[in-house]
């Protein structure tokens, strides 16, 4: 770990002379204060209370390769079953990291859907607005990913545009001979009234290790709408570390869903600052695990203004030795009356070895306020498993029905049906069932 | 209504499509069914009568395969095949269905999504391919049709909200989809109000035929009214300990389960 970090710290140089002709914009100055952030805290130990259950150590001590520089050849028909092929979608690909034009499919004719890199230069004011000013800069990977920000997803949607499609953002990894880090950096600004949906995934391609420390922020101005949903269906050999910060105005509709499948061990702080009033902000998740799968789910309400609504549901499903975190904060400023905010963690563990460590935190300092939390850990229900079975439906369907059953109101807030469909035959395959879970 | 099972065929011979023979069984440590025998054949329909705790329904869920049910001694055979040692799924492949007293509710998944897999997994064990799309849509409107039910039944979760009396139709409507060549009613009477009582009656006596039977497990005389048994058991303590015509129904109506005890009592 501590060897990862010299590395790091060394290789700032490599990366700023990558960069050059930039080292004296604002957008390095943040970088910059980023990496004297992160050589001050390090990677984060299971003696950080937020870290506690989740220990970083085992994945950290490889010899990454942290600046990974060619663009790989790579022909869509390969990749295809990543993307959702049923409906025409924006696409902002990258392959190790480094953009791949060829099988993007980016925008400006309305709104801008291009790359952050590109933005660097052609945005550099929308960029320096908004880089760094949602995500908490506190936090050690998040400061590390900001000190080597390069590249990732740029998505501005001006006042009262709607973009027409769905966007994917999808960073596919191959073998490039060791050990892989890749650190993406997303940025979407939805300005006032507009409306966007947008998907991330990111997919291995190569039994090679790799570690993603992604960070991605939202910013959602007065009445806009964002949909942003992760796909986290990686293979067994990928680990994920993402930070997600929403930012949002009056008005304004967010919902972040994430869907963890896949990956070995994936991370995921999402944080909503809601900044207005009359905010509705949703989070949904579905994690289903299997032999030696760990995710985490840390979650962050933060009710700063009157009049708003925050809904949190998260379903998981574990087997075997798999283990889960979830960590729910929901914090009600003084200023927040009528809030209301939601929170709701539901956990199956099918083994006994299988294994959740759940935690509402509540602080609350309004006096006017409706927040309820709950969190459910349980089994299979045999007299539902029975019912099923004496219809004819084998043990292992039945059983699937029920888990499916007691998982898809999360996705509830999916409002792109191929993406449904998609969703729903993940979670059929992961379950191990041929059954089509549509309605 | 049609055999789908084609091993069923045997029942035409008018053989015992079940015969239960001598079953114990318990939970945990208490032995609930105490050596009970019942012969049903195609054709037939048998009510089983008792006070409450009597083991009725254990009886049924005995039957259908409920592993919470420790069997300790006895046999149960369906067309002379013994089932003890099937799954409850297998049993149902094999043609025996259990209407609940108790449907259970499943969020999310659709009253057609479950028919449909419920349906393609019994073909799917006898070796045969899915039912077309089309053929199930019109079987579901048909069957719906002859249970007086709406359309939009078919796209609700199952049980999910639904009434006492639309649980209890829906259970007929499962049973009129899968066409079981035994079907026991679990005090399917339970809930239902006297419209609810006659359209499920209905529409189980639209059902019955030669070649299937119909075990009806009841506490009242009232549904027996509409589905006319022509035998009738009385379980008590975990035996059946009487059995008769339908008269033996109005009489317990009449008497109450005391007059059984009682004649139970004078006898030892």
């Amino acid at each position: 770990m501590e060897q990862l970090k010299e590395k790091l710290l060394s290789s700032f140089i490599v990366f700023e002379n990558e960069i050059n002709g930039q080292a004296d914009s604002p957008i390095h100055e943040i970088r910059r204060e980023a990496l004297k952030t992160f050589e001050e805290l390090g990677f984060p130990t299971k003696r950080h209370e937020e870290w506690k259950y989740t220990n970083l150590k085992p994945i950290l001590k490889h010899d990454f390769k942290v600046f990974p520089k060619t663009e790989k050849a790579i022909e869509f028909k390969d990749v295809k079953r990543y993307f959702l092929n049923e409906v025409d979608t924006y696409k902002i690909v990258f392959v190790n990291g480094v953009y791949s034009s060829w099988l993007s499919e980016t925008t400006h004719t309305n709104y801008d859907v291009c790359t952050f890199s590109a933005a660097t230069k052609k945005y550099a004011e929308v960029l320096e607005k908004y880089f760094s000013s949602i995500a908490p800069k506190d936090e050690a990977m998040v400061a590390l990913n900001t000190a080597f920000a390069k590249d990732g997803a740029f998505i501005r949607v001006p006042k009262n545009q709607t973009v027409n499609k769905p966007i994917e953002v999808v960073y596919l990894t191959t073998d490039e001979g060791r050990e892989l880090m890749i650190q993406p950096r997303n940025l979407v600004v939805a300005e006032e009234g507009s409306h966007v949906q947008i998907i991330e995934r990111h997919q291995s391609l190569s039994s090679s290790l790799v570690f993603t420390n992604s960070v991605t922020e939202i910013y959602a101005s007065n009445n806009a709408k964002v949909s942003y949903y992760k796909v986290q269906n990686d293979i067994k050999t990928a680990s994920l570390v993402d930070s997600t910060s929403v930012k949002q105005e009056r008005d304004s509709h967010v919902n972040v869903g994430t869907f963890s499948f896949g990956g070995k061990f994936t991370r995921n702080n999402l944080n909503f600052f809601m900044a207005g009033e009359n905010i509705e902000s949703h989070m949904d998740g579905i994690t289903i695990l299997e032999e030696g799968q760990f995710v985490d789910h840390h979650t962050l309400a933060d009710h700063q203004q009157p009049n708003c609504y925050s809904r949190e549901l998260y379903k998981s499903i574990f087997d075997d030795n798999s283990k889960g975190v979830f960590n729910g904060k929901v914090m009600v400023h003084r200023d927040a009356q009528k809030t209301n905010a939601f929170q709701s963690n539901n956990n199956l563990l099918l083994t006994d070895k299988a294994s959740i460590d759940t935690k509402p935190q509540l602080e609350i300092y309004a006096d006017d306020v409706k927040c309820s939390h709950g969190c459910t850990i349980g089994q299979l229900d045999e007299e539902a498993l029975f019912y099923l079975r004496s219809r004819g439906i084998p043990e292992k369907e039945a059983k699937a029905m029920l888990m499916y059953a007691f998982s898809n109101d999360a996705l509830d807030h999916v409002h792109i049906p191929e993406l449904k469909t998609k969703l729903n035959l993940l979670i059929a395959k992961k379950l191990g069932v041929d059954l089509e879970f549509e309605l | 209504m049609k055999i789908s099972n084609p091993k069923s065929q045997i029942s035409n011979l008018r053989l015992k499509m079940l015969k239960v023979n001598n079953i114990h069984a318990r939970i945990e440590s208490n032995e609930i069914l105490k050596g009970i025998n019942l012969e049903v054949k195609p054709g037939e329909v048998h009510a089983i009568m008792g006070p409450n705790g009597a083991g009725k329904s254990t009886l049924s869920s005995v039957i259908a395969g409920r592993d919470e049910y420790e069997v300790t001694e006895g046999d149960i055979t369906l067309n002379g095949e013994s089932i003890m040692d099937m799954a409850p799924e297998e049993r149902a492949h094999k043609g025996v269905f259990l209407s609940f007293q108790y449907p259970i509710e499943i969020p999310g998944v659709t009253v057609s999504n479950f028919l449909k897999t419920s349906i393609n997994e019994s073909r799917k064990a006898q070796g045969l391919d899915p039912m077309p799309a089309s053929e199930m849509l019109k079987k579901m409107r048909e069957k719906m049709s002859l249970l007086e039910m709406d359309k939009g039944f078919l796209s609700r979760s199952l049980n999910e909200g639904f009434s006492g009396g639309e649980k209890k139709r829906n259970e007929i409507f499962q049973m009129a989809m899968l066409e079981p060549t035994l079907a026991i009613l679990d005090e399917t009477d339970s809930g239902l109000d006297i419209d609810a009582l006659r359209i499920v009656a209905n529409g189980v006596n639209k059902l019955k035929s030669k070649d299937n039977a119909v075990v009806i497990i009841t506490h009242y005389q009232r549904l027996l009214d509409h589905i006319v048994p022509d035998f009738v058991h009385v379980l008590f303590d975990g035996k059946i300990v009487k059995s008769g015509d339908k008269t033996l129904a109005h009489k317990l109506e009449e008497k109450g389960y005391d007059w059984i005890k009682n004649e139970l009592a004078e006898a030892k």
